[in-house]
């Protein structure tokens, strides 16, 4: 069968209309509060069939149910030890992905000069909060800090990243670690299924992308015993929305705008 | 032209031997560095950039002095700046030189420096201020290359050029405001995160940029036959002057937002500053010398009678550098990383090694600047202008950009 040009012409209409068409059901999406996997995700064949996914990953943090010093050098520890995170002595050159605070430290915001004793007393998980608006994803000049769209993680690519240091100084939860200098030595067991960092590369918590992945919750919430709820924050009936439903909960630094996505309950 | 800078006195190569004996120094320190890493320096998780970028910071202001000159000479025809403009943007094209030196050494992997080149990322204000600075260098390397090639063939300048000199104008207010940006849109560093900090930016820089401009000159006039003429002189102390009291008038806006509404991170890093915080007080001095010399060197400028007087003046200027150089380079990085985002203080104090490559930038820097200024004067010294005042109350209309006899 011949085509002749008015057959081109034909298919090529058709065709330019269904490539408009495809792109609405994306605009709906933004206004809606739930937004569909945008488009960039990864297509599902390429996946993992037990992948663990989520249109907003988030977490919320049990803290009382974080019992001492011990259960957070657990937590802490199954993070650092899962992703090679070197033990560096010196305050001034450390590297960590996961860490405690006091009270006062992480929510700056919340002062109280009558702050309840046990509150006083006790510490707070500090990781990254992936922010809905992250300034370190605005600031950075190669694009090494980027937003996954399809499921909101911040990611960090290290072969990218030219250690400029910009997304340090404009992170408001001081969640970022750089390698000011070889960090292998300082890595006292190597886990071989993670890779190692090299020098001058900034680096943080990505939620365990690779873990989700493989259909893993992230190393922290396993070893959290409970107290780390993590889920989709979109899915009404998620985990992580009961715990955000029935407690009441806080978040680092609101006023910034950024949207953390890790709450914090109290 | 280049030619021109090869001969010259014996002090001219002792001099240049001199610096690159100390730019080798800089270079050594940071191939260690390149193997070491940043730890070699002070910044620390908390205080994550140092040293390097308050050079950064510094010179971007430098750069102004040029646009000082520039623009009254083609905005306003105000003929008697024709002589030192050369200088001006010749000082420029070093000073952005080593901007660009101060961030590539700042890096963690500068082998890779060309990422933000292969995924250029509008979003980021780093991305624009790599363009802005480069450019401005071409500007003013292209402009000041081809004026002084005509000058030298005792021709005009081509009327085209005149495109270039309107363009690298507007573009000095670019590179200042790209970079205060840098600092002015993070949003958990109350120091920083202030409307007027691009304004600050360009105060500070048409304060200090000429001050260190004019300050050269005199040194160049101590050593070659070179005049810049009085009224040169007298009308570039009168805008530094002018710049000077604006920034610190922009400064004391800083401290009237901040102190009266009395909101704890706003008031923090100023104190922190000024009288230290937690204990932490090491900047402290440094900023009481700030506010003392520029104080000092305001009494000096502003009545006329004594800005004036050529022997008092290089005090003055020298007095308003430390005060500029203390406040935005130094304070402005510290003040605006602390407190940290954990209300604590982290200090940070630069390393040896850190102060050796700086100082070994800057040698480059004055290497730069020493040969591109040798060319200048030897151009002039060629067509018998070096030591002739430029004449006086003469109008350059940039339409027909003319030499006319009497300033040859």
């Amino acid at each position: 069968m011949s085509k002749t040009r008015r057959d081109f012409l034909k298919i090529a209409g058709i065709s330019a209309l269904g490539l408009g068409c495809s792109a609405l059901p994306a605009a709906a999406s933004e206004e809606g509060l739930a937004a569909a996997p945008a488009a960039d995700a990864p297509a599902a064949d390429t996946m993992n069939p037990h992948a663990l996914t989520a249109t907003r990953w988030g977490m919320a943090i049990f803290t009382r149910k974080i019992k001492g010093p011990e259960h957070f050098k657990q937590i802490i520890s199954a993070c650092h030890s899962y992703h090679n995170v070197p033990k560096i002595p010196k305050h001034k050159n450390e590297i960590k992905w996961i860490w405690e605070d006091s009270f006062e430290h992480t929510f700056t915001e919340k002062e109280s000069h009558y702050l309840a004793e046990d509150v006083k007393m006790m510490d707070f998980l500090l990781l990254c909060n992936h922010c809905d608006n992250p300034p370190c994803v605005r600031v950075c000049p190669t694009k090494a800090t980027f937003k996954r769209d399809w499921d909101g993680i911040v990611m960090m690519d290290m072969h990218r990243c030219i250690g400029c240091r910009f997304c340090m100084a404009a992170c408001p939860y001081g969640s970022r670690s750089f390698n000011f200098g070889d960090p292998r030595p300082y890595i006292k067991e190597l886990n071989p299924d993670y890779p190692t960092r090299m020098r001058g590369v900034v680096e943080k918590c990505d939620f365990c992308v690779e873990r989700l992945a493989q259909g893993m919750m992230p190393a922290c919430v396993e070893a959290s015993e409970g107290a780390l709820v993590f889920g989709d924050l979109d899915d009404p009936n998620s985990d992580v929305r009961k715990a955000l439903r029935e407690n009441f909960s806080i978040r680092r630094k609101t006023s910034l705008g950024t949207q953390p996505s890790v709450y914090y309950i109290i | 032209m280049l030619e021109k800078a090869l001969k010259g006195s014996p002090g001219y190569w002792i001099w240049l031997f001199v610096l690159a004996g100390i730019a080798s120094v800089g270079m050594l320190v940071y191939v260690v560095q390149l193997n070491m890493g940043l730890k070699l320096t002070g910044m620390s998780r908390d205080v994550s950039w140092g040293f390097y970028i308050a050079q950064l910071t510094y010179l971007v202001g430098v750069a102004a002095s040029a646009v000082m000159l520039v623009l009254p000479a083609y905005f306003h025809h105000y003929k008697a700046f024709k002589k030192i403009i050369i200088l001006g943007e010749f000082l420029a094209i070093a000073s952005v030189a080593m901007c660009i030196l101060f961030v590539v050494v700042d890096l963690g992997q500068p082998q890779r420096l060309f990422n933000v080149v292969l995924h250029p990322t509008p979003n980021s204000v780093l991305f624009w201020d790599m363009v802005v600075l480069n450019v401005y260098m071409y500007l003013n390397l292209f402009i000041g290359w081809v004026s002084l090639e005509c000058e030298r063939n005792r021709v005009d300048p081509p009327s085209w050029l005149k495109y270039f000199i309107w363009l690298s104008i507007i573009w000095a207010f670019s590179i200042h405001t790209v970079t205060a940006f840098l600092y002015a849109g993070l949003p958990g560093r109350h120091y920083w995160l202030t409307a007027i900090m691009a304004a600050r930016f360009l105060a500070s820089a048409f304060a200090s940029g000429p001050a260190i401009l004019l300050l050269l000159v005199f040194l160049l006039q101590k050593l070659t036959k070179f005049r810049a003429g009085t009224e040169a002189i007298m009308s570039v102390a009168k805008i530094i002057t002018y710049a000077m009291c604006v920034n610190i008038f922009f400064y004391l806006l800083e401290m009237f937002t901040s102190f009266y509404s009395s909101i704890p991170g706003h008031k923090s890093p100023i104190i922190y500053l000024f009288s230290g915080l937690d204990g932490y007080n090491q900047w402290v001095p440094y900023m009481w010398v700030a506010v003392i010399t520029a104080a000092i060197s305001l009494v000096l400028l502003i009545p006329a009678k004594i800005r004036d007087n050529h022997k008092v003046l290089p005090w003055a200027l020298m007095l308003l550098v430390i005060a500029t150089y203390i406040d935005k380079g130094i304070g402005l990085i510290v003040g605006g990383f602390t407190p940290t985002p954990f209300e604590t203080v982290t200090e940070y104090v630069p390393t040896i090694p850190e102060l050796t490559i700086t100082i070994g930038i800057y040698a480059i820097g004055a290497i730069i600047l020493t040969i591109l200024w040798k060319i200048a004067i030897e151009v002039k010294r060629d067509l018998g202008t070096l030591d002739k005042e430029p004449p006086k109350f003469k109008k350059l209309y940039v339409e027909d950009l003319q030499y006319s006899e009497d300033y040859h």
